[in-house]
């Protein structure tokens, strides 16, 4: 058994992660800007405050906060797929919980509708870590069917216990009110939902780039030589899902305050799938591509309704096209492609 | 680097709404929209399909025959899956994008719920054609629906279960949200009609075997009937077990299999089951007084031909919809949201495939009980149960 | 006892039932490593189109022959035009495809077909063999023994040609595979077509038990997939005992404990006994090379 140096090794050698070794080719033009990590963070926030300028309604802010809000959701899940390479087919659970906080918190216990989002972030947490400890033990196909089985379960009690979650209709949520201001609206949403997007990217970036961060690339590339070389595998691992469960859960919480209604199919195992395709489709390990993943799957069956019964099938085409053509995901194979046209 | 693709993704998501943007037909100006959200795909597909056809058909007809108020109707339906997300979002685009003069869809009460608050914030006539009674109790202003609810059903199983003396029944229910709604009526309404719930068992979406349930069922003791509320492939599983296991109760399923379908995906077990469903199941054999007997025969006639499948009640419940929307836009003489909510409101002894509507400020549903006729399966076919009957 | 008899024989028709969906993951797995998703429309393919055609006026045999040469040559193309193109791919983008293969089958199949449930006849009718105060339909017997025999093909081919261990060396490791002289690409190929006719067997053969509708694969393919978990993905003989324990567990579930948690209570099972055995009840541990 040979174990190189961390240091040395190619990191992720498969997906390549946008804004740390993509960059390389890129840093005599870009130059200061490049070593300032939180430049891609920078970037999508103009890009959030000016995108309305093309917007001629609100269904456009709708869409586009929609779009943020899952996005939230993918980056925490690319940073336990991309970065440990931990997979999960249950985030879907960890929305729910986000969702349902802050609709059964207002309703059913009188608490705050802001202080039930926090809630739900930490019960997410809670849970993720009390699951956490015994699945991420499992590897590959193995624990994606456990994290299968957990995100079923929390819909299952979400559709089942309809005294709290008023069953598979669902139920409405009271609007957010912040120091008296109720936040209602898609524009207002819109602003919403990129501030909370743009803080998720943020620390996204940070965490990568923390020495947490390098440890779970190291576990992405190999669990065992990262043990080797003293990483606390386990804990980093849990520590990372943790994370990811909060990402879902705010997201869920805006997506049910946004909504004003939610139903069991927010936390079901479509929607944890739709997360993993975001994620893989926008390119694992890269922050940016988790934005671009969420906007194609958002922003794509809004397109092709033109289609009418054709739909389903011409977006299972470009799933298909996309996977076959461009296969570490959108923006990490056009970086790829971009960085070999340079040379 | 980063920037670079930064922009490639602000260039494919402005081209991506711009291909949304030219994708909305938004060239016709002269034409009156009718928008839709229905569940035309995923698990509540027998819904949305139904009534996507049947709007589309008799869209077709009146503007063949010259529109409303000298206008042509143009529908717009999306597909939302029954997911309530994703209805929201079309909700939003129907009012912002299409600008429509009313909404008749919502296929599932969840998706319907989601909706509501978009078209009573824009002040938009909204007719759902979901059972969920939570829809118009409590009133709202501009939301109407044209299914009976849940609450009906019950009521008439439960009329007829005490007609037959049978008071004591255990109630299998299928978790989805049409199952579960109406299981939760009829645990409501059971005690005023002196029925008692003596046992409940649940099966999940897409079970293939619910003799567990059943067997259950048939060990406890004093259980005087069945009733399953649920629809989809279940409460066809459900009677086939149910004859499987020989059980010798009488078995009740619900509006909810309001198809010939579930007559054939049952085979010989369907025998004996007995029903509440809307006149449009038994057109034909409707007396010949029976006012509702022409539109049914009509609608049925006319859904088999054009589609060749069995009709269901579930399209039925959008031919009422367009139906009472355009007879609104009439009595209105344009169509003026405010206008035309008023006159939705007003609808009065409107024959519909439900039922004989009557709308008021109180009540935006309009139908009562009579709405609904009692079956009986008897060699492969409908017939209906004489009101009389003991 | 005779509701222990009775919950036994649900367990095993739903039981038949997934085992016959989870026998398709294994080839694929074999050969590809890839747990292949769209693998339930395998079998609503065997279902639906047996349905249509024999509404078309086709004999029944030949409907089910027609349909399972379809899903066939409907598992090579994906094959053919999908997966071999995106050749070198990882597996985590090689499932989305077939994740994105399953959402464009539905949709041609909702388009093709329709969106109502249909039904096929039993093979030996429907009047249920009464034992001991339960009752069990002769159908539930056919699919247990589909199951069975799907089984026995599989475990001689793998383990008893050279074709099989092939496949085997192509999933150890593709390289020295090729460098022995194995065709890998054929491998694969040969997987995709054989997984697909398993599907599409399982389709014809369940169909008259859970009837059959353009989206039924989705719900087939979460529990086959994890039933052939539950059994150690890769081995048919625990995807059958996966598949019958996944289904006695619900039965059981649902007659003693709670009907509306009994997919709750089959899960946390699975994930206990995927905690005790990480790698499933009858899996290869794999060892992780540096």
């Amino acid at each position: 058994m040979s174990v190189r140096p961390l240091n040395e090794r190619p990191l992720a050698k498969d997906m390549p992660a946008l804004g740390d070794r993509a960059g390389s080719a890129w840093r005599t033009i870009l130059g200061p800007l490049e070593r300032y990590r939180l430049t891609p963070v920078i970037i999508i926030a103009v890009l959030i405050a000016l995108a309305p300028l093309l917007f001629p309604s609100a269904y456009y802010y709708r869409v586009a906060a929609l779009v943020y809000i899952f996005a939230l959701a993918a980056i925490g899940l690319n940073l336990l797929m991309g970065y440990a390479g931990q997979v999960s087919l249950g985030h879907a659970g960890f929305m729910g919980i986000g969702a349902y906080a802050v609709a059964i918190g207002p309703v059913h216990l009188g608490v705050p509708g802001w202080l039930s989002l926090l809630a739900g972030a930490a019960i997410s947490a809670i849970v993720a870590f009390v699951v956490g400890r015994p699945i991420l033990r499992l590897k590959g196909h193995y624990l994606a069917v456990a994290t299968l089985g957990f995100g079923l379960l929390l819909a299952i009690v979400f559709t089942n216990e309809a005294e709290w979650t008023g069953g598979p209709d669902g139920m409405s949520v009271p609007r957010l009110v912040l120091f008296g201001w109720s936040v209602r609206g898609s524009q207002t949403w819109y602003w919403v939902s990129g501030v909370c997007l743009v803080l998720g990217a943020a620390l996204a970036f940070n965490l990568i780039a923390s020495p947490a961060g390098r440890a779970m690339r190291a576990i992405h590339d190999s669990e065992t030589a990262a043990s080797v070389l003293g990483i606390d595998v386990a804990r980093t691992k849990l520590m990372i899902f943790v994370i990811s469960a909060i990402y879902a859960s705010v997201a869920g919480s805006c997506l049910a305050l946004f909504n004003g209604h939610i139903t069991p199919d927010a936390a079901d195992f479509l929607t944890s799938i739709e997360l993993v395709a975001m994620v893989v489709l926008g390119g694992m390990g890269s922050i940016v591509g988790s934005l671009v993943g969420a906007s194609v799957l958002v922003v794509l069956p809004q397109v092709l309704t033109v289609l009418h019964d054709y739909e389903h099938m011409v977006l299972g085409l470009v799933i298909m096209g996309v996977m076959i053509y461009l296969r570490s995901g959108i923006v990490p194979s056009i970086a790829m492609a971009f960085r070999g046209w340079r040379r | 680097m980063t920037s670079h693709c930064q922009s490639c993704f602000a260039r494919v998501a402005a081209a991506a709404f711009a291909l949304a943007v030219v994708a909305t037909p938004s060239a016709v100006l002269a034409q009156v929209k009718i928008g839709s959200s229905l569940a035309v795909t995923g698990p509540a597909s027998f819904l949305g399909d139904p009534e996507k056809r049947t709007l589309e058909m008799y869209v077709d007809e009146i503007n063949k025959k010259g529109g409303v108020n000298g206008e042509k109707l143009e529908l717009v339906i999306y597909d939302d899956g029954g997911n309530a997300n994703k209805a929201r979002t079309f909700a939003t685009r129907l009012v912002e994008e299409d600008k429509v003069a009313v909404m008749i869809g919502g296929s599932t009460t969840g998706a319907t719920m989601a909706m509501i608050p978009v078209f009573e914030e824009a002040g938009i006539p909204f007719i759902s054609l979901a059972g969920g009674i939570s829809i118009v109790e409590p009133v709202k202003k501009w939301v109407f629906k044209t299914p009976h609810t849940d609450r009906m059903a019950c009521e008439k199983i439960f009329t007829d279960l005490k007609r037959r003396n049978l008071t004591n029944i255990a109630i299998i229910s299928g978790t989805g949200a049409f199952g579960k709604s109406m299981r939760d009526q009829c645990v409501k309404v059971a005690p005023a009609s002196g029925i008692t719930i003596v046992h409940e068992e649940t099966y999940g979406r897409g079970d293939s075997d619910m003799t567990p349930q059943l067997t259950n069922i048939k060990n406890k003791k004093g259980v005087q009937a069945v009733v399953n509320t649920g629809f989809g492939q279940g409460p066809a599983i459900v009677t086939r077990n149910y004859r499987q296991l020989a059980i010798e109760q009488p078995l009740y399923q619900s509006h909810g299999v309001a198809s010939k379908q579930f007559i054939k995906l049952a085979g010989d077990a369907a025998n004996g089951v007995r029903l509440p469903a809307a006149a449009l199941l038994v057109a034909d054999k409707l007396p010949d007084g029976d006012p509702q007997k022409p539109v049914v025969t009509a609608y049925t006639k006319k859904y088999q031909d054009k589609t060749g499948q069995p009709v269901s009640t579930f399209g039925g419940h959008a031919y009422d919809g367009l139906m009472i929307f355009v007879e609104a836009a009439e009595r209105a003489k344009s169509f003026d949201p405010a206008k035309v909510r008023d006159e939705i409101e007003k609808t009065k002894n409107f024959v519909g495939t439900g039922g004989i509507v009557n709308k008021s400020p109180k009540d935006h549903l309009g139908l009562d009980q009579s709405a609904f006729r009692m079956l009986e399966i008897k060699d492969g076919d409908w017939t209906l149960v004489p009101e009389s009957d003991s | 006892m005779a509701e222990l008899l009775q919950f036994t024989f649900s367990g095993l028709t739903v039981g038949a039932v997934y085992a016959l969906v989870a026998l398709g993951f294994t080839l694929i797995y074999n050969a590809s490593d890839v747990i292949n998703f769209s693998q339930g429309e395998f079998v609503m393919l065997g279902g639906m189109v047996t349905v249509f055609l024999a509404l078309g006026g086709v004999p029944l045999p030949l409907a089910a022959l027609l349909a399972i040469a379809t899903a066939t040559l409907v598992g090579l193309a994906l094959h053919r035009f999908a997966i071999e193109t995106a050749r070198g791919a990882n597996a985590v983008t090689l499932i989305m495809i077939t994740i994105g293969a399953s959402i464009f089958l539905r949709g041609v199949a909702q388009v093709v077909f329709d969106k109502r449930y249909h039904s096929l006849p039993p093979l030996f009718g429907d009047d249920p063999i009464r034992f001991g105060g339960a009752a069990i339909l002769p159908q539930s017997l056919v699919v247990f023994a589909g199951a069975v025999v799907i089984l026995v093909l599989l475990w001689g081919f793998i383990d008893r040609t050279l074709f099989g261990k092939a496949v085997l060396a192509t999933a150890a490791n593709k390289l020295a595979a090729r460098l022995v002289g194995i065709d890998t690409r054929r491998t694969v190929g040969f997987s995709f077509a054989v997984s697909a006719a398993i599907g599409a067997i399982a389709g014809f053969l369940i169909t008259p038990i859970t009837l059959t509708s353009y989206n039924i694969g989705t719900l087939l393919a979460l529990k086959g997939f994890a039933a052939a978990m539950l059994g150690g993905i890769g081995s048919a003989f625990g995807a059958v005992i996966g598949g019958l324990l996944l289904g006695i567990l619900e039965a059981f579930a649902a007659g003693y404990l709670s009907s509306q948690y009994k997919d709750a209570v089959a899960f946390i099972v699975i994930l206990v006994v995927l905690l005790a055995r990480p790698q499933g009840l009858f899996g290869r541990a794999k060892v992780e090379r540096v």
